[in-house]
């Protein structure tokens, strides 16, 4: 079976680089020319497609499948929230606990899978029994709000940066920049010597191992540097949307809406999940204004087409849309064809 | 007297956890031949469960005599899927699988959710209230005869396994794919008769499970996640291990919605499934690999 590796570009070409610079430059400016509900559209692409990034750097880049991301998000989210609403924290200082408490959180899951060599569908399965017992966990901390809910004070018209409180343009930007540093982390990443060790660990790890890289030591960063990143989004989506349920956020749907993107896009591909997230979620959205433009109620219609969209993908472009893309509209240098 | 109490929750956690264990062997059974893990294993279970409040509603069948009639639907959607889809995806990684078969768990729940709503249907059955004395215990009607349909069922599929010559031919595609494509066994019908027969068992489980619970599309990923925690408790590839499984988190349920709360019961299968995970990965009757 021949593995992602050929998915790896080995150098994007110039057509491939303008195009990137285009879409960077078309994004900074949408907010200047684009309404409301196209901003708060694209925040929530901005949204996926960076939780889609924090997730390639497990399942992408070191061949780890977590399905229980959801976990993060809402630790993220709530210990943020808890200390802004408990203790006037702000989610600037607050993020740090809260990527340290998801780190601590991916950390314990990492442990105990790779120490008791639980692997593959089973390390899957761990991942969603923490992310499940923490969602009937956190319905029961009334400190936090239980199963009704934990809701942020919003003050209309509120504009304190510091304090993450603003106008949706300000959250606009702010999922842009995440997006952008983490594609650059992912990058750097990608080509540091725990980049290396990540991918001989996915593609073979007992010739990994054998020739030195610690199994354990580079399964656990990426899971560290995974959790810590997906915890950011967390903390973001508490401060964006002002409430949490248990019941969403740590549900097993939205597990699966973030390891969506990189599927859809190219999983171990850098672009991928940002692709992916730009491909699916509009889709989405034109759906649901399809089907409440036709005046029809259909609550499952959405879902079902991110169902759909999973094994379209999987039957006919198992490595993604993006190395295709690309191969395509020689956006990326092959292999071989010279540096 | 609390012992008594306590003997008559463990009893009727029991019975559920007969029908738990009876989904969970479909997906024994699948993984265990096919090595592709069934993640629309639940919504196959709640399909079942529509079957069987459908025919209930239109012709007033009994559950118990859906069953069959779900089995033989769910054998052909099982066989067609694994005809389908499913087969080419058995040398890809395993992510591939998970991905494809969570594709079509999310199709099926929605597209469930779109015919029937979310609101919990069921099915009426004239002895729904009925209770059976056994020594001092006073047990349901409906949970006696569920659990009593899953032992037939699934001693039929042991007897299956153990004693007919497809069966046989099953067990010796499990063993060793290589060696049995060698003495001429044709894999990929023995793959798809495998899943079929996968997919009728846990149809049988949901419609039995109607006795016990309302039908509703949420109860699918709930399902799915249940089986995979009851198989894996169990020992994967292990059809005793797996009846067993569902019969011990069936009890921990039941007593943990008494001892603690009832929203609290699902943290205890979880809790289990992660004390199994890290002390004996293999599972209770699990071989090692």
């Amino acid at each position: 079976m021949s593995g992602p590796s050929r998915m790896m570009p080995s150098g994007v070409t110039g057509r491939g680089m303008m195009l990137l610079v285009l879409a960077a430059l078309g994004l900074v400016i949408a907010p200047f020319v684009a309404d409301r509900y196209l901003v708060s559209v694209l925040t929530t692409v901005l949204w996926f497609a960076y939780v889609g990034q924090a997730w390639n750097v497990m399942m992408g880049f070191s061949g780890l499948l977590s399905l229980g991301h959801a976990l993060y998000v809402g630790l993220g989210a709530y210990v943020s929230a808890a200390l802004f609403v408990h203790f006037g924290i702000g989610p600037w200082a607050g993020m740090v606990l809260a990527m340290l408490v998801a780190v601590v959180a991916g950390c314990v899951i990492g442990f105990l899978g790779f120490r008791f060599g639980v692997k593959g569908v089973h390390f899957a399965l761990l991942t969603i029994a923490f992310a499940e017992v923490a969602r009937i966990g956190f319905d029961h901390i009334t400190w936090v709000g239980g199963s009704g809910g934990f809701f942020l004070p919003v003050e209309a018209g509120a504009s304190d940066p510091l304090n993450l409180r603003g106008s949706p343009v300000l959250f606009y930007y702010v999922a842009l920049a995440l997006v952008v540093g983490a594609l650059f982390l992912s990058r750097a990443l990608l080509h540091s010597r725990l980049g290396y060790q990540w991918l001989a660990v996915r593609e073979e790890p007992d010739a990994a191992e054998a020739s030195g890289v610690d199994l354990f030591r580079a399964r656990m960063t990426a899971v560290a540097v995974s959790s810590a990143l997906t915890a950011l989004g967390g903390v973001f989506q508490a401060f964006y949307f002002n409430n949490l349920f248990p019941e969403q956020v740590f549900s097993m749907g939205r597990s699966i809406e973030i390891i969506l993107p990189a599927i859809v896009g190219g999983i171990g591909t850098l672009v991928g999940p940002i692709l992916g997230a730009f491909i699916l979620t509009p889709l989405g959205e034109a759906l649901t204004f399809l089907i409440e433009a036709g005046g029809l109620d259909l609550p499952g219609l959405k879902q079902l087409f991110y169902g759909a969209a999973l094994v379209v993908i999987v039957v006919f472009r198992p490595e993604g849309v993006w190395p295709w893309l690309a191969r395509r509209l020689g956006l990326v240098r092959q292999p071989g064809e010279g540096a | 007297m609390p012992i008594d109490y306590y003997l008559n929750i463990a009893a009727s956690g029991l019975l559920t956890g007969l029908v738990y264990g009876l989904a969970a062997l479909g997906l024994s059974v699948i993984f265990g031949v096919v090595r592709v893990v069934n993640f629309a294993h639940g919504e196959m279970m709640v399909a079942g469960m529509y079957g069987a409040v459908l025919l209930g509603g239109w012709i007033g069948l009994d559950p118990l005599l859906s069953a069959p009639v779900m089995a033989a639907l769910l054998f052909a959607c099982g066989w067609l899927l694994q005809r389908g889809l499913v087969n080419k995806f058995v040398e890809r990684p395993e992510h591939m699988q998970f991905i494809l078969l969570l594709g079509i768990a999310t199709i099926l729940v929605n597209a469930m959710l779109m015919l029937f709503g979310p609101d919990a249907r069921n099915v009426q059955v004239p002895y729904s209230f009925d209770t059976v004395e056994i020594g001092s215990m006073l047990l349901d009607a409906v949970r006696l005869r569920a659990g009593a349909a899953a032992i037939v069922v699934a001693a039929a599929l042991f007897a299956f396994f153990r004693f007919s010559r497809t069966g046989k031919a099953i067990r010796a595609c499990a063993d060793n794919p290589l060696g049995a494509r060698v003495v001429g066994l044709n894999i990929d019908g023995l793959y798809a008769l495998t899943f079929g027969i996968g997919a009728a068992v846990v149809g049988v489980a949901g419609a039995l499970m109607t006795l016990l619970v309302d039908a509703r599309p949420q109860l699918a990923p709930e399902y799915t996640l249940l089986s995979f925690i009851i198989v894996i408790v169990g020992g994967l590839g292990s059809l005793p291990g797996a009846l067993l499984g569902g019969v011990l988190i069936g009890m921990s349920e039941a007593l943990a919605g008494f001892l603690l709360t009832p929203s609290l019961k699902s943290l205890f299968s979880y809790g289990v499934l992660i004390v199994v995970l890290l002390l004996r990965p293999q599972g209770l009757l699990g071989k090692r690999s």
